[in-house]
């Protein structure tokens, strides 16, 4: 019968398979194991893994430790908006806010060293998207995200706002510069 | 039971409690309603985006965006759901439908709920997008229309489940129910999951909004509000699988393969489809890799192999079909001789291409926990989306509308020329529209954004010229999309209620053979496997098949090839 009527018989699922399914369904099944180990293996040997570091925090706590980095590392500011830039030392704890509609501070990294970078927000939620390199990541407020990164490229790179935040998000950008090392 | 309430179709031999027939009705053309809505906001949308012509100003960008997620992805879907539900329980069964005024309720609950939501986000007081994330605010009416709506919807599932203890009790059918009321049962029990879920992020967000909680946290928001969001897709991919089922066996009277097998891979998305909510929240602070690992892949991808299961056995059963009509010559002559001139059949078709091909595995690359990284939140994301709701769901609809016009509607296909030509339109259209912006999500270009050029940002950044010329890609092939979005709801509307009724099948409009009334084909001498090749009942399947395989694994490969360009992060 077809698939618009009950099956003809009764005790359908003692019928055997037809080998063009069971050949496929091995094939899939084969193919569904390897893509699930894929993502533990990658774990162990793969360089990008995100960290599942973070703490509950408020935003009036975050913002005293991300005005406290940007107080003793600022090396200059950029823009109408005098927006510090800040050169913290490798290796140290680097922290970055989101806020309607700003990214704060500005970064400067230096390519090849490694950083444990902070990210929170102060009011709703946001979309860490860095460019041209392309990472992404969710930033909520009240939770305060620890990324372990090493930038490996030198160059400008551009944060831009993509989770939706109102009429600003747009224009929601901020800016990690990445040096050359031994500057 | 009186027979005065029952009416047989005499073309297709279907039988119709009338009171359903009355409730399918006007679900379905209150969601064709809602479709014209959404795609006029679509169209806006879409020109918005289009770097070229940047249509809108940013404010009426974010509110039409919010009203055609909201309107596509929630009330179109699943207004149309219920008369599926509804058609597939009584109608199929040949029974009559449990409790029609408790279903009027619900049906009235839910058009409240559409006209409540519709008009906070008119007022400009709701532009917060379909997933409304706190702590944004929005005008508490927007989520009440939403508790609304899904109340009435909850109580169309338990009306559809009423059907089948009727059914069952009043033996309107023998043995177990068909495999595309099975399909429907499993989209229902889904549905109910995915309502709950809904209550119970959405109920305290509107008292929040109300002022009378003070606080939702938004880590727990997400995840609840996302076993609403993801799996309301999962009714979708149920829904339209026993839809492809369906056509498949009316147009040519397939049969299952088997109906263990489609039966099991049905069970498989009851199991472990929900698990895809995680999806969302794979670069989200402080949940486990473990925990993201296990429910991204939906338990060990069990569901995507359940999805591979009907992506071989719906084009199976027709080359099945097919063959034991004589029409044996090589690997796909069944294929090439199909009707691709009646849009039941091609709209299902391409919609089951589109969805594997295209939705299936960027859903699953991009599901993959580390890749998403280089994924979450650009255009890729509605990219991924728009070929499984949009190619798969709603094409698939579309095509099955073709069918109910003279079946339940009684009238004539209206502009059958026209109607032959939509499933290409749309279906190709909406291909081009979703690869385009899977590209330009691949070269970062974010979703939910109006403004690519960052033209009145002090810091500003230039994305590749490359990004802005898929972009204008997008822009054309979603106009073409929506152009064939437009010829389906003028057809539809215009056969609806202005068309001519319909005395026979030689009067429907469209051009098909056996339409309606193909009979079950009857198994070969020698089984299936005599008509096919290598053993196989399907070889030409089994061929397209590999071919999927093949771009699958080529594709994944890529992606984390990619990955592995990016900064290293731990």
């Amino acid at each position: 019968m077809s698939a618009i009527q009950p099956p003809a018989a009764t005790v359908w699922w003692k019928q055997p398979l037809d080998k063009v399914e069971g050949t496929w369904i091995g094939i899939a099944l084969v193919w569904s194991l390897i893509m699930f180990f894929m993502m533990p293996f990658w774990h162990v040997y793969g360089k990008q893994n995100l960290s599942s570091e973070a703490y509950k925090t408020t935003p009036q706590a975050y913002m005293a430790k991300t005005q406290a980095m940007v107080d003793q590392y600022t090396v200059r500011t950029e823009t109408a908006a005098q927006l510090p830039v800040v050169r913290p030392p490798p290796g140290s704890d680097v922290y970055l806010l989101g806020r309607l509609w700003q990214w704060y501070p500005l970064l400067e990294l230096e390519k090849g060293q490694t950083y444990r970078l902070h990210i929170s927000s102060m009011d709703w939620q946001h979309g860490f998207s860095l460019q041209p390199v392309n990472i992404n990541t969710q930033i909520l407020p009240g939770y305060e995200m620890v990324l372990t990164i090493t930038p490996d490229t030198s160059g400008e790179q551009t944060i831009i706002c993509n989770e939706f935040c109102g009429i600003g998000h747009h224009n929601m950008l901020g800016k990690i510069y990445v040096t050359e090392g031994g500057r | 039971m009186s027979n005065a309430t029952f009416r047989t179709c005499p073309e297709s031999g279907l039988q119709f409690h009338k009171p359903a027939e009355l409730l399918m009705r006007a679900h379905a053309v209150v969601a064709v309603v809602i479709l014209l809505i959404g795609g006029i906001a679509a169209l806006l949308v879409t020109l918005t985006r289009w770097p070229a012509i940047h249509l809108l100003p940013a404010d009426r960008f974010y509110q039409l965006l919010t009203t055609h997620g909201v309107n596509m992805l929630i009330f179109w879907i699943i207004s149309f759901e219920i008369a599926v539900l509804y058609f597939c329980s009584s109608t199929l069964l040949r029974c009559r439908l449990a409790t029609p005024k408790i279903a009027w309720l619900g049906f009235t609950l839910m058009l409240v709920g559409i006209i409540v939501n519709n008009a906070a986000v008119a007022s400009g007081t709701a532009s917060v997008m379909m997933t409304s994330y706190v702590p944004m605010p929005a005008n508490p009416n927007f989520y009440l229309g939403l508790i609304l709506f899904a109340v009435g919807a909850l109580i169309g599932c338990f009306v559809f489940l009423g059907t089948l203890v009727i059914a069952k009790d009043e033996k309107t059918y023998e043995g177990s129910i068909p495999l595309v009321t099975f399909g429907a049962l499993t989209a229902c029990i889904i549905a109910v999951f995915t309502i709950a879920s809904g209550a119970i992020v959405l109920i305290p967000t509107w008292l929040w909004s109300l002022g009378y909680v003070n606080h939702i946290d938004a880590a727990m928001y997400r995840i609840v509000w996302w076993a609403l969001g993801h799996s309301s897709q999962q009714i979708n991919v149920a829904a339209h699988v026993a839809v492809w089922y369906a056509i498949a066996a009316i147009v040519f009277g397939a049969r299952p393969l088997s109906e263990k097998v489609s039966r099991v891979a049905f069970f498989l998305y009851i199991a472990f489809l929900q698990l895809a909510s995680a999806h969302h929240l794979l670069v989200d602070p402080g949940l486990s890799a473990e925990w993201k690992i296990f429910n991204t892949s939906y338990a060990m991808y069990l569901a995507v192999l359940a999805s591979m299961v009907h992506g071989l056995t719906v084009p199976g059963s027709i080359e099945v079909a097919q063959r034991a009509k004589g029409l044996t010559n090589g690997l796909f002559e069944w294929l090439r001789k199909a009707p691709w001139s009646n849009p039941i059949f091609s709209g299902m078709f391409i919609s089951l291409v589109g969805f594997g091909f295209i939705g299936g595995i960027s859903g699953v690359v991009m599901g993959t926990e580390q890749i998403n990284i280089i994924i979450h939140n650009t255009i890729y994301v509605p990219g991924h989306f728009h070929a499984t709701v949009v190619i798969g769901t709603t094409l698939a609809f579309m095509s099955l509308t073709y069918f109910l016009i003279p079946v339940l509607f009684r009238k004539q296909v209206a502009f059958a020329g026209l109607a032959k030509w939509q499933p290409y339109l749309f279906g190709i259209g909406m291909s081009v529209f979703t690869l385009a912006m899977m590209g330009a999500g691949t070269l970062g270009v974010e979703r939910r954004h109006w403004d690519m050029a960052f033209t009145n940002s002090a810091l500003g950044f230039e994305y590749p010229a490359s990004a802005f010329t898929l972009m204008g890609i997008m822009g054309i092939s979603g106009v073409v999309a929506i152009l064939g979005g437009a010829i389906f709801i003028l057809v539809t509307v215009v056969s609806v209620f202005f068309g001519k009724s319909v005395e026979s099948e030689s009067s429907y409009g469209i051009a098909t053979t056996r339409l309606s009334r193909a009979d079950p084909v009857l198994v070969p001498d020698g089984g299936h496997e005599a008509a096919g090749k290598w053993g196989f009942a399907a070889p030409g399947t089994f061929v397209l098949a590999l071919f999927f395989l093949m771009i699958f694994v080529l594709y994944y490969a890529v992606n984390w090839k990619y990955l592995a360009s990016v900064w290293p992060m731990s």
